[in-house]
């Protein structure tokens, strides 16, 4: 009796979420585009209203934030209960005049490639919104504005179907990470924001060349997902177009050598603007090779893998040494944001199933952590006054909470079990020892031997040995412990219950990469991700 | 001339076609005498202006929308003038540069001590050629139409009489763009030359007609290919150059840094928007009609001009501190790839859609960098240096913003409208198969990005190394001012989501 309560609970929850999926398509659809509206209509409201209470824009920001949050969450309950067979669900377009001849229209939707990055980015929002708001910066209104609309953007780029606006909410939400490094950042900002601005416009128009001749070559009648996973590229040009779409990609998620912006980009940047970019927007990039380029131009995907794999080595192993030597905790975390792209572009290498799909998993558990690790970061500065390994130490005595959460983030980035990134990590090293060039996987064990190395050294110097340098404010107040254990939980639910997030993924895979893969190595005997 | 073939000129002489620029250039000696006989209306001339060029436009539409179901261009006046939809389209794209010229030019003399009346004058006689010169269809009209101007430009130009850089300007400008009309004037009279010769087949009766003109070079015969002919190469090259000189692209940009720092604000606006698009839209003319057959000579050498400008705009205009100069070349950048569009729009024919939106989100968003110039500027016009943007989203937060807005426009960022504008016309350029160039320009705009982002930074951020009795003091906008700013910024924002009023 007591055991059958919460299972029937469970079921009527589910049959709930299933019928609501089935029955308000128009409400689904409408939730989709709110959670683009709202946050650019709050950042909107805060910049044209008078003088408002410091309170009431903190209300206002809460509201901007959480909303976008809670819809994420909505969709992914709906999605999962509801659309067992995939394809995009909650499609909504709108037409907007001149750019309807090109094929362009407002089209949003997501399927289970997408998902897994939409609810990244609304919990990830919620995170760095909440703890942006209890910061305490200096002209705190123009700062939740700036993030209110990079949020906006982030909701945006991983709902469009439509290729463009895919690439126009990219560019949306990058705007406001330049002007935050510039205006908020550390020292040496000035020279970091216009690097940064320039090395990513640099990426971005790489990727936009790359787009737009994948729409031409493709001779798909829209610039949109659906319409050109039905085109074929012929196959002189997709090696041309792969290397494109994987240069400009790659400057965009910091692959090996375009990687150079990201280290100081993420130490400079303001924490909640940090966890927004290496959290979610840098993601942009491995999302739409898995949505756009490998789907449709495995002939060239085939070409560059050689190369690829070099280069998703160099971020693993080079990064990951130069992430070892680092003495600044923020630097260190720049660093190893870079080096863990490495696993995903080689489950991308190892083209199978269950090596995309663990290279979704891998980057979903990633942004999550990643996150967290900036927020405590941050948190760390500021009750020490540096972030400084040198200048550290014996944190731990002084605030033990912060030492647990900073721990178990840490853990959960080297990929201990119980933890999200650990199925990543594993369906990617499973992926590549499938594959048919095997010895890699042990290069790429190396890595988690790095990873343990730089983290447990991160802990033992800053929250062990003596007690050193100054120590402003008690141990991590409950407003800054609310947004990183929202963060914290996430990760651990999804480490323990995967299926979640790997069912709508492992069937959005085999739906994308059903046709025209010349390499697939995995077959549906292979231990897929949920068992 | 026998009279029924002059009866029959005269009643293609349809005036009523042309009555925005009538008015306006009735208006403009009227309003000379009103600046004499009514001192009282002295502080509303410029209003009187606009209000006249305003009524000028609302014609013109009306006209636009009583010759909506024209569907090839229609000749007038003895095959001088030739009137199109796109054309229209440009006969407004001027009467609203005028219009935002004679308002910039209103905040600009306010603060000087210079004679007023004449620039509202000027600006309504040169806008009215503009007009002209966009329906031309006679290189006779052509050429006179570009005189008028070209002169109309030199009084401007070199109007800011009590100060050194214009009058430095205005003496460049005359020379280089005497020079420049010589050679237009030179290659057409090779053009004239070599098609009323009667060895040639095909021989033009009216050889500077457009259409003849463009037939006559499309014709070959047993032994003469006129398309190859020596002297209709040379021609065409040269009123090709004459015509690049008036847009500033490379190698002919040498003028463009001087004249628009020494030129006042409203008129390097002037030059900068209105003058560019007359010489795009005679471009496109010239290359879809006489000289379509020629393009085994035009397609490459300005495919080559095209990609210089970009490259060289571009890397120019990345060590000015001056904003005028720095709008000087970024302007030759922005020609460099309207010419790119152009090129594009001989083989995809939706593409001149695409270059003509270029050119009127490039016009909106320079307009606001301009108006917020002319605001910024003080007595001394010409020394305008990113420094006093110092901070100025804090000073003047309206100011402020229309400057971010508009620089980020003209830099291509979305969701504004000249990232829609590069956008499209970067896809025109892939589906007409110029690669290499839609490259240099990817590269060109990766550049641009550190020159507008610096400026913004200026305007963003406060610079400690200027100490503050140095520091500038902006007055605040007047309300007139702030409703032209207003609309421009508008219609920047709206251009980027919605684009449905330009469909060609």
């Amino acid at each position: 009796m007591t055991t059958q309560l919460p299972i029937a609970l469970l079921g009527g929850i589910g049959e709930f979420l299933t019928s609501a999926g089935h029955n308000q398509p128009v409400l689904n659809a409408l939730l989709l585009m709110l959670a683009i509206v709202v946050p650019l209509v709050v950042a909107l409201a805060l910049a044209i209203s008078g003088a408002l209470s410091e309170r009431a824009v903190k209300v206002c920001g809460a509201i901007g934030f959480l909303v976008p949050g809670l819809i994420s969450l909505w969709l992914a309950a709906v999605y999962i209960s509801a659309f067992p067979f995939g394809g995009y669900a909650f499609e909504m377009s709108a037409d907007l005049g001149l750019l309807e001849r090109f094929g362009i229209q407002l089209h949003l939707g997501l399927n289970g490639l997408a998902l897994p990055f939409y609810v990244m980015a609304g919990l990830v929002g919620m995170a760095a919104g909440l703890y942006a708001i209890q910061s305490g910066v200096e002209r705190l209104r123009l700062y939740l504005i700036l993030l209110l609309v990079m949020q906006g953007g982030l909701m945006g780029v991983f709902s469009s179907i439509d290729v463009l606006f895919f690439y126009f909410f990219h560019e949306f939400a990058l705007i406001p990470t330049f002007i935050m490094i510039a205006l908020w950042g550390r020292t040496g900002r000035k020279a970091v924001a216009i690097e940064v601005t320039i090395y990513l416009t640099f990426g971005a128009m790489i990727t936009l060349a790359g787009l737009i001749a994948l729409y031409l070559f493709s001779g798909a009648e829209q610039f949109n997902m659906i319409a050109m996973r039905e085109a074929i590229v012929e196959a002189p040009y997709q090696g041309t177009i792969f290397g494109l779409l994987l240069i400009g990609f790659g400057v965009l998620v910091s692959l090996f050598p375009f990687h150079t912006w990201a280290p100081r980009a993420y130490a400079t940047a303001p924490a909640p603007a940090a966890m927004l970019h290496a959290g979610v927007l840098k993601k942009f990039g491995l999302y739409g090779l898995i949505q756009l380029a490998y789907p449709l131009l495995p002939q060239g995907a085939a070409d560059w893998a050689p190369l690829l794999l070099w280069l998703a080595l160099g971020n693993l192993l080079i990064i990951g040494f130069v992430t070892m030597s680092q003495r600044d905790l923020k630097l260190m975390l720049g660093n190893a944001s870079v080096m863990h792209m490495g696993y995903a572009f080689l489950g991308l290498y190892a083209y199978s199933t269950v090596g995309i799909g663990a290279a979704i998993m891998m980057l979903f558990a990633h942004g999550l952590s990643v996150a967290l690790l900036f927020l405590l970061a941050d948190v760390v500065e500021k009750r020490g006054g540096t972030a400084d390994f040198k200048e550290l130490g014996g944190m731990g005595l002084r605030a033990p909470v912060l030492m647990g959460l900073f721990t178990a983030a840490m853990l959960a980035s080297i990929g201990l079990p119980g933890f999200a990134n650990f199925w990543g990590e594993l369906g990617i090293f499973v992926a590549l020892f499938a594959s048919d060039t095997p010895w890699v996987l042990y290069l790429a064990l190396i890595g988690i031997v790095i990873s343990a190395v730089y983290g447990l050294r991160a802990v033992a110097s800053v929250f062990f040995g003596e007690a050193k340098g100054e120590f402003k404010g008690g141990d991590i107040t409950p407003a800054e412990k609310a947004p990183a254990l929202l963060l914290l939980i996430s990760l651990f639910v999804i480490g323990l219950w995967p299926k979640v997030v790997s069912d709508p993924v492992n069937e959005s895979v085999n739906r994308s990469f059903k046709d025209a893969v010349p390499t697939v190595t995995a077959s549906t005997d292979e231990p897929t991700l949920s068992e | 001339m026998e009279t029924e073939s002059l009866q029959l000129i005269a009643a293609s002489n349809r005036w009523s076609a042309l009555l925005p620029e009538i008015i306006l250039g009735c208006f403009a000696v009227l309003i000379l005498f009103v600046d004499l006989l009514l001192p009282r209306v002295r502080p509303h001339l410029s209003r009187l202006s606009i209000g006249v060029q305003v009524i000028a436009g609302i014609l013109l539409v009306l006209g636009m929308q009583a010759n909506g179901g024209r569907e090839a261009a229609e000749a007038l006046f003895g095959g001088l003038l030739a009137q199109s939809a796109t054309g229209d389209w440009m006969r407004l794209f001027f009467l609203g540069s005028g219009i935002f010229v004679t308002h910039i030019g209103a905040v600009f003399l306010r603060k000087q001590s210079l004679a007023k009346v004449e620039f509202y004058h000027l600006v309504l006689i040169v806008t009215a050629t503009f007009m002209v010169l966009v329906q031309s269809n006679h290189f006779l009209l052509l050429f006179v139409a570009l005189e008028a101007l070209t002169i109309g430009f030199y009084v401007l130009v070199a109007y800011k009489r009590d100060g050194r850089p214009s009058l430095e300007a205005g003496l460049k400008y005359l020379i280089m763009a005497a020079f420049s009309s010589g050679m237009l004037l030179f290659g057409i009279a090779l053009l004239y030359g070599a098609s009323s010769n009667p060895e040639l087949p095909g021989v033009a009766t009216s050889p500077l007609n457009f259409t003849e003109l463009g037939s006559f070079i499309g014709t070959t015969s047993e032994y003469y290919n006129n398309s190859q002919n020596l002297l209709v190469l040379f021609g065409a090259a040269l009123v090709l150059a004459g015509i690049c000189f008036k847009i500033g692209v490379v190698p002919f940009q040498i003028w463009v840094p001087d004249v628009y720092q020494g030129a006042p604000t409203p008129v390097t606006a002037f030059l900068a928007v209105a003058s560019k698009a007359a010489g795009f839209y005679l471009l496109y003319l010239l290359l879809t009609g006489p000289f379509a057959p020629l393009e085994h000579l035009t397609v490459p050498v300005l495919a080559v001009v095209a990609m210089a400008t970009l490259l060289f705009g571009n890397l120019a205009a990345l060590g000015q501190r001056n904003v005028k100069r720095v709008m000087g070349m970024s302007g030759v950048a922005h020609a460099g790839i309207l010419l790119m569009g152009l090129l594009a729009s001989l083989t995809v024919d939706w593409a001149i859609g695409a270059v003509l939106f270029y050119l009127v989100t490039y016009a909106l968003a320079s307009f606001g960098v301009f108006e917020v110039m002319a605001q910024v500027a003080d007595q001394s016009d010409a020394d305008q240096d990113l420094d006093h943007y110092d901070d100025l989203l804090k000073k003047q937060p309206y100011l402020g913003g229309v400057l971010l807005v508009s620089l980020g426009s003209l830099a291509g960022i979305p969701p504004l409208a000249g990232f829609v504008a590069k956008l499209l016309v970067f896809i025109a350029a892939f589906k007409a198969g110029l690669y290499w160039m839609v490259g240099i320009a990817l590269i060109g705009v990766v550049i641009s990005i550190y020159y507008y982002f610096g400026w913004m930074r200026a305007a963003v951020m406060r610079n400690p190394f200027i100490e503050k009795e140095n520091a500038r003091e902006i007055a605040a906008p007047a309300l007139g001012a702030r409703v032209a700013m207003g609309i421009l910024v508008a219609a920047t924002i709206l251009l980027g989501f919605y684009q449905g009023l330009f469909v060609f």
